[in-house]
């Protein structure tokens, strides 16, 4: 027996290395996971704050209605085709894009575009608007969370070895990432559209003048991050809770991934995701929950100070 | 409740004799504060108000108004929404009933909207403006940290529905929810007993509850069981990543998980307990923070097979639950689920009503002493009692979380337990 049986002490002593070992496995999944869920979260943001430097503060509302999307299209599908029930989710998170991305050109139109030149004021209307969201999202669907039924094949575990389990649910979500990785990074930096986008970046005036119609740009580009979100949100559904208030579960993580990555560049953004996702599962591992998430961030705020401007950024001119 | 039934009807008819013209009359008279007194002829037969209302509470011949003091709004709305309704039903079921001392109940409602300092604020606007002759509210410790001395500088009476961590006690607070000792030692005797349960790991979200209870827990396992606990955790509010944790109890291999976690990381915890392989059938885990409630949004696929230690489950099998379960599905859809706090909630109004008519007075000082004892046989969960501490005596129970997210009854204590919320040892 030991004296004190804290948990540092018990990740060592009785441990044959075949447990060590499947652990050590299964703890580099846990972290890869970790990791896939914050790029997941982050690129949609990162496309709106980065392209556009509108700090989208209702991104979590975006996420959550990505959420309820797919939680009406499990209902539909269990009532009304319950032979597809097992392919519900693709059709879900189609939709989720379709309606996340509608409501982010909706509210560029009605709200986003008449603000470009007051970026603070962006941040309070965005923020306004979350909370219209959360309230109408409370008023629609109840203040309750509710709970997404997902079919048989996507719950429990992969046995790889007798003592080595992946999550389905996990490797569901790094495949997504990846997958949405490719065709954002596609869409950014090798389709016309693309061009646009990063042309108007950079420079606005110029990009203009050689006939890039700059507000569609702007219009689509906001579309492109909500959507996004909506997936993001969508694929939540099954590692997280669906309530009006839930966007805010995630929304302070997404934030620090993308200001940690500079905001300006994807790969920013993806490294910085690793690097938070890894240093949190592996402190969470030794130490304990809390302590990892005040660690993490202490080590951010202090590579924030000594570089300001995040982990990469991208030269622009001024 | 047959009692109950057979007076709804009887309003039914009353209502029914009036003719549609008559009706229309009625209601554009409706202005003339005279014909407010014949549209209610029920009440208004109790004792003269100025011997049951000498502190200058809103009490009329007819009417006494109290507070509903919940979240409607924030985050908090997910749990305060059950509350709310429970309480609401409690009053219109007291109300068909011929209301208390002869006084129908008005209620005016405030939202404390997920914020402590507003919860503050409501309380000494129901307490000082609308002269409130008891609150029903809020739900998190916090909330209730916020409005005590509200309640103690304006004397106020507030009726908490919340299990909570103990260490606390008023003369203006009656805590309808168990205190920490109630939820937590029956509970861990009985996973001893039954599971042959030798270690345990013990996580929480970072807050004064869960950490009050465990440790509460860790002496109990400690000192009494003579096991151990072999981790013990907390996550940030909201925390939605746990496969680190999950691994390491893969490591440890504890006999039982014991968790306490809230809100959406609830959701989130076992959802990945499912995905990681982790079967509850196999592995023994008990909660003491998810009622149906929670489970709406856990989905009883992911958490079939748990425990949970509670004071009441909607499915228990009594006459005094049947009838409330139907009266509350009758009220707020066939959908809503009830939990614990819920069923505390709809407590609250019947103790004071029942102390109100004790004392034969609406004053609070009377109120607040003649609390103690107080008993209310018609408790969803059985027969409740007020202790001289103002918490309640109520069985401790063990229920089994189902596919369907109900709870099957596994342990009941065979005898009320006594609350004490200033546990000698355990702190």
């Amino acid at each position: 027996m030991r004296d004190s049986p804290g948990t540092e002490q018990l990740m060592f002593g009785d441990y044959s290395i075949g447990d060590l070992s499947s652990i050590f496995v299964m703890q580099g999944f846990a972290g890869l996971i970790l990791f896939s869920v914050f790029v997941l979260m982050a690129l949609g943001l990162a496309i709106i704050f980065g392209q556009m430097g509108v700090i989208n503060m209702a991104h979590g509302e975006f996420m959550i209605l990505g959420a309820y999307v797919t939680w009406m299209t499990s209902g539909f599908f269990q009532n009304n085709l319950p032979s597809l029930f097992n392919i519900y989710f693709f059709v879900a998170m189609a939709l989720a894009f379709v309606a996340a991305a509608s409501l982010g050109i909706l509210v560029e139109w009605a709200l986003i575009r008449r603000l470009y030149k007051r970026p603070l004021d962006t941040l309070l209307a965005t923020w306004g608007l979350s909370l219209i969201l959360q309230q109408t999202y409370r008023s629609v669907f109840g203040a309750r969370e509710v709970g997404v039924e997902l079919p048989q094949w996507m719950l429990g575990s992969k046995q790889v070895t007798d003592t080595i389990e992946i999550p389905i649910n996990g490797m569901f979500v790094m495949c997504l990432t990846v997958l949405i990785t490719l065709v954002v990074s596609y869409v950014l930096y090798w389709s016309p559209f693309g061009k646009q986008v990063r042309a108007v970046m950079q420079n606005r005036i110029m990009a203009g003048a050689v006939g890039i119609n700059t507000e569609r740009v702007d219009r689509y580009t906001f579309g492109l991050g909500c959507g996004i979100a909506g997936i993001a949100g969508s694929a939540f559904t099954m590692i997280g809770s669906t309530g009006p208030t839930a966007g805010q579960l995630y929304i302070v993580d997404t934030f620090l991934v993308v200001v940690f990555g500079g905001a300006t560049s994807l790969l920013g953004t993806i490294a910085s995701a690793f690097t938070i996702s890894q240093a949190q599962s592996t402190l969470e591992f030794f130490l304990s929950g809390s302590m990892a998430k005040v660690l993490t961030l202490l080590a951010i705020v202090g590579i924030l100070m000594l570089r300001p401007q995040g982990l990469f950024a991208l030269k622009v001119r001024k | 409740m047959g009692w109950l039934m057979s007076d709804n009807e009887r309003d039914k008819t009353s209502g029914g004799l009036e003719s549609p013209f008559r009706r229309k009359l009625l209601m554009g008279m409706a202005a003339l504060p005279a014909m407010s007194l014949l549209s209610s002829p029920v009440f208004g037969a109790g004792p003269a108000t100025a011997a049951v209302n000498t502190t200058g509470l809103a009490v009329t011949d007819t009417e006494v108004t109290v507070g509903i003091l919940h979240s409607v709004t924030g985050t908090m709305a997910i749990s305060e929404t059950g509350s709310v309704q429970a309480e609401k039903l409690a009053i219109e079921q007291i109300n068909a009933m011929g209301g208390v001392l002869g006084r129908k109940i008005k209620f005016i409602q405030e939202d404390g909207a997920s914020d402590w300092p507003t919860f503050a604020e409501k309380a000494k606007k129901l307490l000082v403006n609308d002269k409130c002759a008891s609150v029903m509210g809020c739900w998190t410790s916090a909330s209730r940290k916020a409005v005590l001395p509200v309640f103690e500088q304006y004397n106020g009476m507030l009726y908490y529905p919340t299990f909570y961590e103990g260490l606390e006690q008023s003369k203006n607070v009656i805590y309808t929810g168990q205190e920490a000792t109630q939820q937590i030692i029956a509970g861990l005797d009985w996973v001893a007993k039954e599971k042959g349960a030798k270690s345990f790991y013990l996580l929480g979200s970072d807050y004064i509850w869960p950490r009050t209870s465990n440790k509460i827990a860790r002496k109990h396992i400690e000192n009494h069981l003579k096991t151990k606990v072999v981790g013990e955790e907390y996550f940030p509010l909201g925390h939605t990543q746990f496969n680190s944790v999950i691994n390491k109890i893969k490591l440890t291999k504890p006999d039982v998980i014991y968790a306490i976690i809230v809100g959406g990381s609830n959701v989130a915890f076992y959802k990945q307990l499912k995905a990681a392989g982790i079967d509850l059938s196999k592995q023994t885990l008990l909660t003491i923070s998810v009622t149906e409630d929670e489970i709406d949004g856990i989905g009883g696929e992911n958490i079939a097979g748990a425990f949970a230690c509670m004071k009441y489950f909607q499915s228990l099998d009594n006459a005094n639950n049947k009838a409330f379960v139907a009266a509350f599905k009758k009220m707020w859809g066939e959908k809503t689920v009830i939990g614990d706090v819920t069923q505390a909630a709809y407590l609250g109004p019947w103790l004071w009503k029942a102390t109100v008519e004790k004392a034969n007075s609406f004053d609070i000082d009377k109120v607040a002493a003649a609390s103690a004892g107080v008993e209310f046989k018609g408790a969803p969960e059985g027969y409740v009692r007020v202790h001289e501490n103002h918490h309640l005596w109520s069985k401790t129970r063990v229920g089994k979380a189902k596919l369907d997210g109900q709870y099957e009854l596994i342990f009941e204590a065979a005898e009320l337990v006594e609350p004490d919320p200033f546990p000698k040892g355990y702190q």
